[in-house]
């Protein structure tokens, strides 16, 4: 892999029809870098998530993961990225370990049962593994997605406003879960509402406005006050 | 491997689900059942025009409580809306197809194997035909249905009409099946030769070959709609 960043976004471009939703997006991550953006809805957040996670296709531009090209390996480059969403992409008539199954085979993780295992016990999940997940919590339905974004060992996190949601109790559980993950050098790029945990949670930040990035910035040299006169700047509020 | 592998997941996973909360395979089999009630008492089961009906009568049961569960068989991937979760794998897209196609006939060929004898006994049919045919003749239509309609009910399972819509696109795609479906079963059920049979069974085939082959190279673009 060399000196090339993980993650890799050359002038993306997306339409939809004649509508353009995103233009002239470029960022770069190295392993282990925590990205965090923010805009109002509608600047084409989700969209770029869903481009990042090969869901939908560029209209022009250049992503690469590892320096491979999305476009040409998109089955394969799958592997490496893991998606946690307020949606919770969890079947709730299966019970947890009967989710995390499913996911593993479909990912074709080997020696699956330990995994599950491990990645359970990763969210604290363990006393209701084999309990139907539409008995879950709001936050224990989150925990056991983060689970299931996880449990392929995916070296790109996406998380797309992962506190959605949840209660106070739920948010400090999930970030202990998403620092615990950023030790292991997991890459993150983090859409989310919520400036106070954006800044906390990343080393760098986007704040997209009507499908552009319009400022980047380093997390350390902003306090969530001077990050929030930006935004409101940014939008001529 | 992989490719099978991930298609044995999709169909566990389905019917997992399936068995554990029987939702399409109880509204398939009590409108079947409803079907069969009322043509019973709309028929007088000695009249000679029942004979010439009856194989009518058993596909638009089939049909109709296929439709029934056709429109939930997507329902579960729109809560959580699992079925990104689905595309985020890295699977082919056809994969997704072919699971959904092979939970869906398995589910329509145990509502068949339930209430076709139930239709036998209750209209007092004498049936002097050969059952492997007919099993052949089921199992072709029945087929060629879920083919094209799991493809549809993808289709339409993103708008807020989903119910109503996937009929109306259905029934005029599935019109050369059902003529060959009651032709051919009809002509069993009097004991006809093979050779009055097989241009009906050529065309369910010919059906099947199609509708499997379009929507393999067509899915991807349905799942992006």
């Amino acid at each position: 892999m060399g000196n090339q960043p993980l993650l890799a976004v050359k002038e993306l471009k997306k339409d939809i029809g004649k509508k353009n939703i995103l233009s002239d997006i470029n960022f770069s991550l190295n392993q282990g870098e925590v990205l965090s953006i923010f805009g109002p809805n509608g600047a084409g957040k989700t969209t770029l998530l869903k481009l990042l996670s090969t869901v939908t296709d560029l209209t022009t531009g250049e992503l690469k993961i590892a320096g491979e090209s999305v476009v040409e390996n998109t089955i394969h480059l799958r592997k490496d990225i893991g998606v946690i969403s307020h949606h919770t992409f969890l079947y709730g008539d299966l019970t947890a370990y009967e989710n995390l199954k499913f996911y593993g085979e479909m990912y074709g993780v080997n020696n699956l049962k330990d995994r599950i295992f491990d990645v359970i016990d990763e969210v604290g999940l363990n006393f209701c593994l084999h309990d139907l997940v539409r008995t879950f919590s709001r936050g224990m339905k989150q925990r056991l997605s983060i689970a299931r974004a996880i449990l392929h060992f995916p070296e790109i996190l996406l998380l797309d406003e992962p506190y959605t949601g949840l209660d106070q109790h739920a948010i400090e559980m999930l970030n202990r879960v998403i620092n615990g993950l950023n030790t292991t050098q997991r890459t993150i790029v983090m859409i989310t509402h919520n400036f106070q945990q954006g800044l906390n949670l990343s080393d760098r930040f986007l704040i997209l406005v009507n499908g552009r990035v319009r400022f980047e910035g380093v997390s350390n040299d902003f306090n969530l006050l001077e990050l929030q006169e930006k935004y409101k700047e940014l939008l001529g509020e | 491997m992989t490719f099978f592998k991930q298609i044995k997941a999709l169909v566990w996973k389905d019917l997992k689900s399936e068995f554990r909360t029987k939702e399409m395979l109880s509204s398939m089999l009590i409108f079947a059942f409803l079907v069969i009630v009322i043509f019973s008492f709309a028929f007088d089961p000695t009249d000679e025009t029942l004979k010439e009906v009856f194989p009518g009568i058993i596909w638009v049961a089939f049909i109709f409580a296929g439709i029934l569960g056709l429109n939930r068989s997507f329902v579960a991937e729109k809560q959580n809306n699992s079925i990104h979760g689905l595309m985020l794998c890295p699977a082919d897209r056809s994969a997704i197809y072919f699971g959904k196609v092979i939970t869906n006939l398995v589910l329509m060929l145990i509502m068949e194997a339930i209430s076709l004898p139930i239709f036998i006994i209750l209209f007092d049919y004498s049936f002097s035909g050969s059952i492997l045919k007919l099993i052949l003749v089921i199992l072709l239509g029945t087929f060629g249905f879920v083919a094209i309609g799991t493809f549809l009910a993808a289709l339409t399972a993103n708008t807020r009409t989903s119910e109503v819509l996937l009929p109306i696109i259905l029934f005029p795609v599935i019109v050369p099946l059902v003529i060959g479906a009651v032709e051919s079963t009809g002509a069993i059920f009097i004991g006809e030769e093979m050779s009055e049979i097989l241009p009906w069974l050529k065309v369910l085939g010919i059906y099947d070959l199609i509708f499997i082959t379009v929507p393999f190279m067509l899915f991807d673009f349905v799942l992006e709609v």
